[in-house]
């Protein structure tokens, strides 16, 4: 076969999926954005949600998500962005609304938003990147960053007697009685990305179902942050951010 | 014939708000406006007009809720009063630069800090002057009677989604828990969702085969681009400034001494001047109903023929500033305020006038 013959649209298997748009990220290279991302924009074009899903972006590394992903956006505060869809959701509840959210923006300044939101079971769809480090303003400490782990406001390592201890969010929103679907995931193989993606097509179908608010975390790299190349990173979230928190369904009604 | 009802301030906002066909309330207890959540939980808009009230974790979460709504083009509203206001002034500034359309009530209760939960208006600067952070006004309006409460629910609607900018109305507690007869206005349908994306082409409502996304944000990082997004926010204000200035004038014609005031303190300014005027002394009062944009023309023109200018407020002297701009040093202006929950009788303001101005004395 010549190369021509291979490269013809009838043997493609993978493409750039059609709501992703054409802008160049500013998302450095390794970071798990992109592919969280490409699922999102993947499964709302499968689900047939492009005009009726409403995303929140929030402040951190994914405040531009509404430059990559073609539906309706609003740009919320920092850590605001469950209130913000709580609005959304409730004055317009055909919609498919879903939050995107770092570390940063749920765990810590949002956390009140986040916690009642989920509570009141809003009819949302929570996309959470824990990469346990602030991205966007230089790598500095997160809720989630783990004991030991050098940041820009951490040189010598978190430290419990200091910097309080990594907070597991998403367990504690597991035990509230208005979700109905919790689960952390990874992305950093494409074994793992699969599974992060039939969790955010179950928590899109569970908040368009109105059953209650739907909780994905996504255990990511921040290789810009850690100081690591990408391939280290995953390898080191794979070794230590797993270790606590670990992957798998924490709830699912 | 019209339907005269007996209620209080913040049960008339709660009501014109149901019947203006407002799509949400968000809001947080506080004193003294708590009767606008209570009242709207109580009278169930969502069984009828569909009407969405939430009562939220905090005034944060609250405005937040407000920036949400507004952001697919629904008319929402949340109410405060001063501490809880504060909290909201984040949220605000980020709805002013998103030029999205809210309307947001403050009933003033005494500061700074907790304070007291007895009357004040000493939120004017924070009101007219910003707030939050960056280069925004708001339109506020003032209320002195529980029929402006429910009536500028209605106005301060209209202006907002007509500018694309957050409105508010800038009440007392006096006006909040003051019981008055109020004629209510006609109930109106709340808008379709097609009516709502013909006035909002902007809104994040979903694409429903929209050609082009819309996003709702307040970011620009490209420094050229932001600057003209606050050129166009400027000439937003402008034509606000140019069409929107409202005030009530009394017994300005032969006016020798003006008293400039607003709100429920307006009215036992009133009663003061009509005792002074019984005795001979020639004083006119103003008062404006839009704070900003601020009656600085008709002030200044006032100034001309008046011999002094005292305002009353129920603050340390906030309005005072605007006033002796838009008088530009023709007259002196005196202040008269009492703080901390305190309200004047009329013959307390009489004793200020005559106080600065001896000559004005009978």
């Amino acid at each position: 076969m010549t190369p021509e013959e291979i490269i013809n649209p009838a043997n493609r298997v993978y493409a750039r999926p059609r709501l992703l748009t054409e802008a160049n990220t500013h998302y450095c290279p390794g970071c798990s954005h992109g592919v969280v991302h490409r699922i999102v924009a993947e499964l709302l074009e499968e689900m047939g949600l492009e005009n009726r899903a409403v995303g929140v972006a929030p402040v951190g590394c994914a405040v531009f998500a509404y430059n990559y992903i073609d539906v309706d956006w609003v740009e919320a505060a920092h850590g605001r962005a469950p209130a913000v869809a709580t609005a959304l959701s409730r004055l317009n509840p055909d919609n498919l609304v879903f939050t995107y959210q770092g570390d940063g923006d749920l765990a810590a300044i949002g956390t009140a938003e986040t916690i009642h939101a989920a509570n009141r079971g809003e009819n949302i769809a929570i996309i959470f990147i824990n990469n346990a480090i602030y991205g966007m303003t230089g790598g500095q400490m997160a809720p989630t960053t783990l004991l030991g782990q050098k940041t820009a406001t951490t040189p010598y390592g978190r430290r419990a007697d200091l910097n309080g201890y990594p907070l597991n969010i998403t367990d504690l929103l597991a035990q509230l009685r208005g979700t109905c679907y919790v689960t952390r995931q990874a992305v950093h193989t494409a074994a793992a990305a699969r599974k992060t993606k039939a969790a955010i097509k179950k928590a899109f179908e569970n908040a368009l179902a109105g059953k209650g608010t739907s909780v994905v975390e996504v255990v990511g790299t921040c290789s810009s942050g850690w100081k690591m190349t990408p391939a280290q990173a995953n390898d080191w979230m794979a070794e230590h951010m797993t270790e606590h928190y670990p992957l798998g369904d924490l709830k699912n009604e | 014939m019209e339907e005269v009802r007996l209620m209080k301030g913040n049960e008339a906002i709660a009501h014109a708000a149901i019947r203006y066909g407002a799509d949400g309330y968000f809001g947080y207890p506080i004193t003294p406006q708590s009767e606008v959540l209570e009242t709207l939980e109580a009278e169930m808009p969502w069984e009828t007009t569909g009407m969405v009230v939430l009562q939220a974790e905090s005034e944060v979460a609250a405005i937040n809720m407000i920036y949400g709504g507004a952001a697919s083009g629904k008319a929402v509203m949340t109410s405060s009063s001063s501490p809880g206001i504060s909290l909201k002034q984040e949220g605000i500034s980020y709805i002013a630069a998103a030029e999205l359309p809210a309307l947001i009530v403050n009933v003033m209760r005494g500061g700074p800090g907790l304070g007291t939960i007895q009357p004040s208006q000493a939120d004017y600067y924070q009101a007219t002057k910003g707030g939050g952070h960056g280069d925004y006004h708001l339109i506020v309006l003032a209320p002195a009677t529980v029929q402006e409460m429910a009536d500028f629910v209605a106005l301060g609607f209209d202006l907002a989604f007509k500018y694309r900018t957050p409105a508010m109305i800038l009440a007392d507690g006096i006006v909040g828990q003051m019981m008055e007869k109020v004629v209510l206005p006609e109930p109106r349908a709340r808008r379709t969702q097609a009516e709502v994306e013909a006035q909002c082409p902007w809104a994040a409502t979903g694409r429903h085969g929209r050609e082009h996304r819309n996003v709702v944000t307040s970011l620009e990082l490209d420094p050229s681009r932001m600057e003209l997004n606050n050129e166009r926010f400027q000439r937003t204000y402008a034509e606000i400034e140019a069409n929107e200035v409202r005030y009530a004038e009394y017994y300005t014609d032969d006016a020798e001494y003006l008293i400039v005031a607003f709100g429920s303190v307006a009215r036992i300014c009133l009663k003061a001047i009509e005792d002074a005027r019984a005795k001979g002394v020639k004083v006119g009062l103003l008062r404006p109903i839009t704070l900003w944009p601020f009656p600085k023309t008709r002030i200044g023109e006032l100034a001309s023929q008046a011999k002094g200018i005292l305002t009353v407020e129920l603050n340390a002297g906030q309005m005072i500033d605007d006033v002796r701009l838009a008088s530009e040093c023709r007259v002196p202006v005196a202040h008269f305020g009492r703080m901390g929950g305190i309200v004047p009788n009329p013959n307390e303001v009489l004793d200020a006038l005559y106080n600065h101005f001896p000559e004005a004395k009978p």
